[in-house]
Formats: structure tokens, C-alpha cells, sequence
């Protein structure tokens, strides 16, 4: 992957191309796009966000004399009378992997310059997120409406309110961004502003389909946090 | 300099790879909803837990996010600040043992 804009600079794979990138001047990564390694280093940052939602559930839960609720009985969903453990969160968790997996194969028809399917993965990646957010917003209004505040519940230990609407809250929030984002990119995507080169609205950046997959890991990323959320705060 | 500006084009990968690992993760998702539905409780629940979520969260990073195939200094980046992430986690394992330790002393058995 030689840079166009460096001359005679060729990446070598392996821990020697590591030891180049290190050791070179001027920028690190030569030959990454610099909106990629940027939204690289916000995902990082953002990982020690959740991390400390986490940490501090975990330091919570631990140290509470109080019995924590039962995750399976309290989102458990009555299906013709018979409570089913956790279902709503099973198929959050499933349409959530499937946009991720919509979005994967955006970015692939995107780098091969497949306009109409990149085009329309991006949207179908939107409508699981759309989906994933209304399942939220209905299990949130359940929630509430059986008396879970942040201060209280009726269930046991008082933390639970407050732990479960701060990290879930957090998360939908990301997820409500991205629908966002999905939704102008999947615009500028059938408008063939990636096959043009067409500069974006806050950047002389021409526009690349390297664009599809920087949108792509800050989706993968959302249901990456999600799939922690899952283990610790629903099935632990 | 035609040659040149073709490999300048980022690989893309066969559409198999991206539907096996699409299938793995939802088949590793209904067996951690299983551990649920079973109620497996205990050492087997959390290590069961942490099993298929790491499976997973590696499944999506190595090959959703293209890190199997990108360059070791971006991955050596990404990667080396979680072990401060796992020391914090050390760090508040302690703390809670010794929080709630006291919590307990002190409520039910008195000062």
C-alpha cells in the first residue's frame, strides 16, 4: 500500500512495518486516512467511557449488603402468560449483530464501488439500529412504569435504577447518533458523492468510500459495547 | 505509475468470510442466551459468560473492524491500553471485597 502522497515510502507488513511506523517522521500510520485513525482514537477514548460505566456497575453490585435483582426475572417478557427470561434483550442483541453484519458488507460493496448496494446496506444497517433503539425506548417505559427510578426499585438493591439507566441510557444514545449518521451517509452515498469525489459540508476532504468504513467501525464498535453490556449487566 | 495507482485501492475481502463470521456471532449469542435459559448458575455461568462474550467482542474487532489485517502498529495502539483497563478492574475487585467486608462488619456485627 504505497501513499501517493509520500514519495518512496512502501508499507511493510509484520512488526517491521510496526518498527517504520514507529520510527517514522512526520506522521504515524503513513498511508491511513487520517479521519480512519482519528475515529480509532475517539473509539479508544470511548472505550474507557463504558469501561468506567462498568467498572463502577461491577464495583456497585460487589459491594452492596443488599441482594442485586434478578436481570432474568426483571426483564423477562410474558409471552401468553408465561414469563420467557430476557427474551426483548435476546432479540435486541440478534437485530443489533445483524445491522453489524449489513454494515460489514456496506463497507465492502462501498470499496468496490457498488453505489445502489452499498447504498442500501447502509440503510437496512440504519433500520436494525432504528429498531434496536424503539425495543429500548419500550423496555425503558416498561421499566418505568413498574416503579424502576434511579434512586429506587422494587425489586432489591436501590443501585440498580441508576446503573441500568446510565449505561443503557449511554449506549442508545450511541446507537441513536449512528441511525443518524447512516442515514446522511446513506444519502451521500446514493447521491454518488463517494464515486465523485464530491468535498463534504464541513471539510475540503474529498469525499472516499473510506468514508463507509469509518462510519462501519463506529457501528461495529456500538454492538462491540453492547455485547459487554450484555454479559455483565443482563446474563451475570 | 497505472500499476501503482491499483494497489493503491484498499483489498477487499470475499463476501463468505464476512457471512461465516455473521453466522458464528449469532450462533454464539443464542448460546449465551442459553446460559440463561438453562440457569446455570456459579463458576460454570461466568466463565461460560466470558467465554462467548470474548468470542464475540474478538469476532467482531478482528474482522468487522479489519484488524486481523491491519498494520501491527494501529492494532499494538488499540490493544495495549486495555491491560490498564484490566488492572482497573483488579483494582476495584479489591475494593469492593474490602467496601462490602466493611458494610458487613459494621451493620450487622457492630464496631
Amino acid at each position: 500500500m504505497a501513499d501517493p502522497k509520500i514519495e518512496g515510502y512502501e508499507f511493510k507488513p509484520g512488526y517491521k512495518g510496526m518498527a517504520a511506523d514507529a520510527g517514522s517522521d512526520q506522521t504515524l500510520f503513513k498511508g491511513v486516512h487520517w479521519g480512519k485513525a482519528m475515529m480509532w482514537i475517539f473509539l479508544l477514548s470511548d472505550t474507557f467511557i463504558f469501561s468506567c460505566f462498568l467498572i463502577s456497575y461491577m464495583k456497585g453490585r460487589g459491594s452492596t449488603p443488599v441482594e442485586w435483582p434478578n436481570p432474568s426475572e426483571v426483564f423477562a417478557l410474558h409471552v401468553g402468560g408465561v414469563p420467557v427470561p430476557l427474551l426483548l434483550i435476546a432479540i435486541m442483541t440478534f437485530v443489533l449483530i445483524t445491522s453489524s453484519g449489513t454494515m460489514a458488507l456496506a463497507v465492502k460493496y462501498g470499496y468496490e464501488r457498488n453505489r445502489k448496494m452499498c447504498g442500501w446496506l447502509i440503510l437496512a444497517t440504519a433500520l436494525g439500529g432504528l429498531t434496536f433503539v424503539g425495543m429500548q425506548a419500550f423496555e425503558w417505559s416498561k421499566l418505568i412504569h413498574e416503579g424502576v427510578r434511579p434512586w429506587e426499585n422494587p425489586f432489591g438493591a436501590k443501585q440498580f435504577g441508576s446503573f441500568f439507566f446510565m449505561i443503557t441510557g449511554f449506549h442508545g444514545t450511541h446507537v441513536s447518533i449512528g441511525v443518524i449518521f447512516l442515514c446522511i451517509y446513506a444519502y451521500k452515498t446514493f447521491a454518488g458523492h463517494y464515486d465523485e469525489g464530491k468535498r463534504g459540508w464541513f471539510t475540503t476532504m474529498k469525499g472516499d468510500y473510506v468514508e463507509i468504513e469509518i462510519l462501519g467501525l463506529y457501528w461495529h464498535f456500538v454492538d462491540l459495547v453492547w455485547v459487554f453490556i450484555f454479559a455483565f449487566f443482563y446474563l451475570w | 505509475m497505472e500499476d501503482t495507482k491499483k494497489k493503491e485501492q484498499p483489498t477487499t475481502h470475499k463476501i463468505g468470510i464476512y457471512l461465516w463470521i455473521w453466522g458464528l456471532l449469532f450462533v454464539l449469542s443464542f448460546f449465551s442466551y442459553m446460559v440463561d435459559w438453562f440457569q446455570f448458575q456459579g463458576l460454570l455461568r461466568w466463565s461460560l459468560i466470558l467465554i462467548f462474550m470474548f468470542l464475540k467482542a474478538g469476532l467482531i474487532m478482528a474482522f468487522f473492524m479489519h484488524l486481523f489485517w491491519e498494520r501491527y502498529a494501529l492494532v499494538n495502539v488499540l490493544l495495549w491500553p486495555m491491560t490498564a483497563i484490566a488492572c482497573f478492574v483488579g483494582l476495584m475487585v479489591a475494593e469492593f471485597q474490602y467496601t462490602v467486608f466493611t458494610r458487613l462488619f459494621y451493620f450487622f456485627i457492630g464496631g
